[in-house]
């Protein structure tokens, strides 16, 4: 059911039945170390190449959910996959073996959000029983389709965020006590950013923009929820999106939190303005977000997953960076 | 949401924390400094044994591409580099890092299509334009000895 002009409201409370997540050495180092499922110490995964590491990732973070699920994957209807790389090959390579009709997405780092979203829509309707949600980054990967070799001696800016090594698996489907009630898909917004290196400068807008939306929807209020929780706008586009929605009257101060900025320790980790990339707001929403969540610890949750839709060629050409962001409310539910 | 473009960048440009200049300018000056001692020591030394001047000169801009080589084969160039900025960037072995990193980055392609057709991915504009400079100033010269 369509309410006010963006938001979808699920009437039949699709759950998310569990979630997985598989991360790498610098991620299994952060603050959030307990609540992964997989923490690597080699990046490569035994793997010849990064992509294919990614692809394991991917792997991983699945074969939690079904573990822990108890489901099958002839049981799951549609497939739901993204991540960072060109044409999505770490989705493609990582999944081609499920035999799940599959749906590639690209939502840069909003593809989370965009995916669960969805997912949500499908069950909610009725036209899937499960289904899967899967995202994926991977430091090394999206360095060199994006940025520089490993290698090379370049300095990174402060405002320059740390893509994480990571994947995080969501199954949508009937049982479980966590439930998504509201799926506000973004309008992309551009405020003429062109630094690539300033990604959560470019976001932040597009994150503004749609928890207003949905505040304007629904005619709810920062309050009604414990958690206001983007992914990844780092430390800047934090910053700068409490500041877009104070200019507008809303205060989400005390409710926001960023995945950027819970997956790392920034203090000591070295990753300047914060973690992003897919697999950032997907690890450690499937992971310690998702656990608060069924716990009961947190009972209403706006996660808002942010991406910046550009790419090398778009940059070079001199492009500005348009920002996306999808918001999935998820909510406990006492009655499983 | 009412901002425009303009309002936008002075909003963003506030909340981005700038690079800390002069702590890296000090890095800068002295790795920088430090890499082009080493490559006078190596001039003495290689004049001491024997060879002249130019030939000596020669030897050390072969003795630190082969040092920067090997510390980026032993990921260890971009570590000093991260706090070293144009300290470690300027310098010949700063070149040397920007050939054998996408070397190293590309084999997975393969040796031709990966490591030889992207090891001069990052160089690749230096080589050009350093050679059409080149081409200039050698034909200034020349039109300058004909008169």
């Amino acid at each position: 059911m369509r309410v006010g002009t963006y938001t979808l409201r699920l009437k039949n409370h699709p759950r998310i039945v569990a979630g997985g997540s598989a991360v790498g050495k610098k991620e299994g180092e952060g603050p959030l170390k307990n609540y992964f499922d997989h923490c690597f110490t080699d990046t490569t995964l035994g793997e010849k190449s990064w992509e294919k590491a990614e692809s394991d990732l991917q792997q991983e973070a699945v074969k939690s959910v079904l573990e822990k699920s108890g489901i099958k994957p002839s049981e799951i209807q549609y497939l739901f996959a993204g991540d960072l790389l060109n044409q999505c090959i770490s989705s493609v390579f990582g999944l081609r073996s499920m035999n799940i009709p599959f749906l590639g997405q690209y939502g840069a780092c909003s593809t989370m959000a965009q995916t669960l979203g969805l997912a949500a829509v499908f069950v909610d309707s009725g036209l899937a029983q499960n289904a899967l949600a899967v995202t994926s980054s991977h430091f090394c990967s999206a360095e060199r389709q994006f940025r520089l070799p490993l290698e090379y001696g370049g300095q990174r800016t402060p405002t320059a965020q740390w893509t994480v090594t990571g994947a995080g698996a969501l199954l949508v489907g009937q049982k479980g006590n966590v439930s998504i009630e509201e799926v506000t898909f973004g309008r992309m917004a551009d405020l003429g950013v062109k630094d690539a290196a300033n990604m959560g400068a470019a976001m932040a807008p597009a994150a503004a923009q749609t928890i207003e939306d949905y505040l304007k929807d629904t005619g709810k209020k920062p309050e009604d929820f414990d958690l206001i929780l983007t992914g990844d706008l780092g430390q800047v586009g934090s910053v700068l999106l409490r500041e877009i929605l104070n200019q507008d009257g809303i205060d989400i101060e005390r409710q926001q939190n960023d995945c950027g900025l819970m997956v790392y320790d920034r203090q000591n980790q070295d990753v300047h303005a914060g973690g992003s990339g897919c697999g950032c707001s997907a690890a450690v929403f499937s992971s310690y977000v998702l656990r608060k969540i069924s716990e009961g610890d947190l009972k209403h949750v706006l996660f808002i997953g942010t991406g910046a839709l550009m790419s090398p060629t778009s940059s070079q050409q001199g492009e500005t960076i348009p920002g996306v962001a999808h918001l999935v409310h998820v909510a406990w539910n006492a009655q499983a | 949401m009412k901002l425009t473009d303009k309002e936008y960048q002075s909003l963003y440009e506030k909340a981005s924390p700038n690079s800390k200049w002069g702590q890296n300018c000090l890095w800068a000056f002295f790795v920088g400094g430090a890499i082009c001692a080493v490559g006078q020591m190596l001039c003495n030394l290689y004049v001491m044994l024997g060879e002249d001047l130019s030939d000596a000169r020669t030897w050390v801009s072969l003795s630190l591409v082969l040092f920067s080589a090997l510390l980026t084969a032993f990921q260890v160039y971009d570590n000093l580099a991260k706090h070293a900025g144009a300290g470690t960037l300027v310098p010949i072995t700063g070149f040397a890092n920007s050939i054998v990193s996408p070397a190293i980055e590309f084999k997975s392609e393969g040796f031709i299509t990966g490591m030889g057709a992207k090891m001069f991915v990052i160089a690749g504009p230096v080589l050009v334009y350093g050679t059409v400079a080149s081409a200039v100033y050698g034909l200034i010269l020349v039109l300058f000895h004909l008169y």
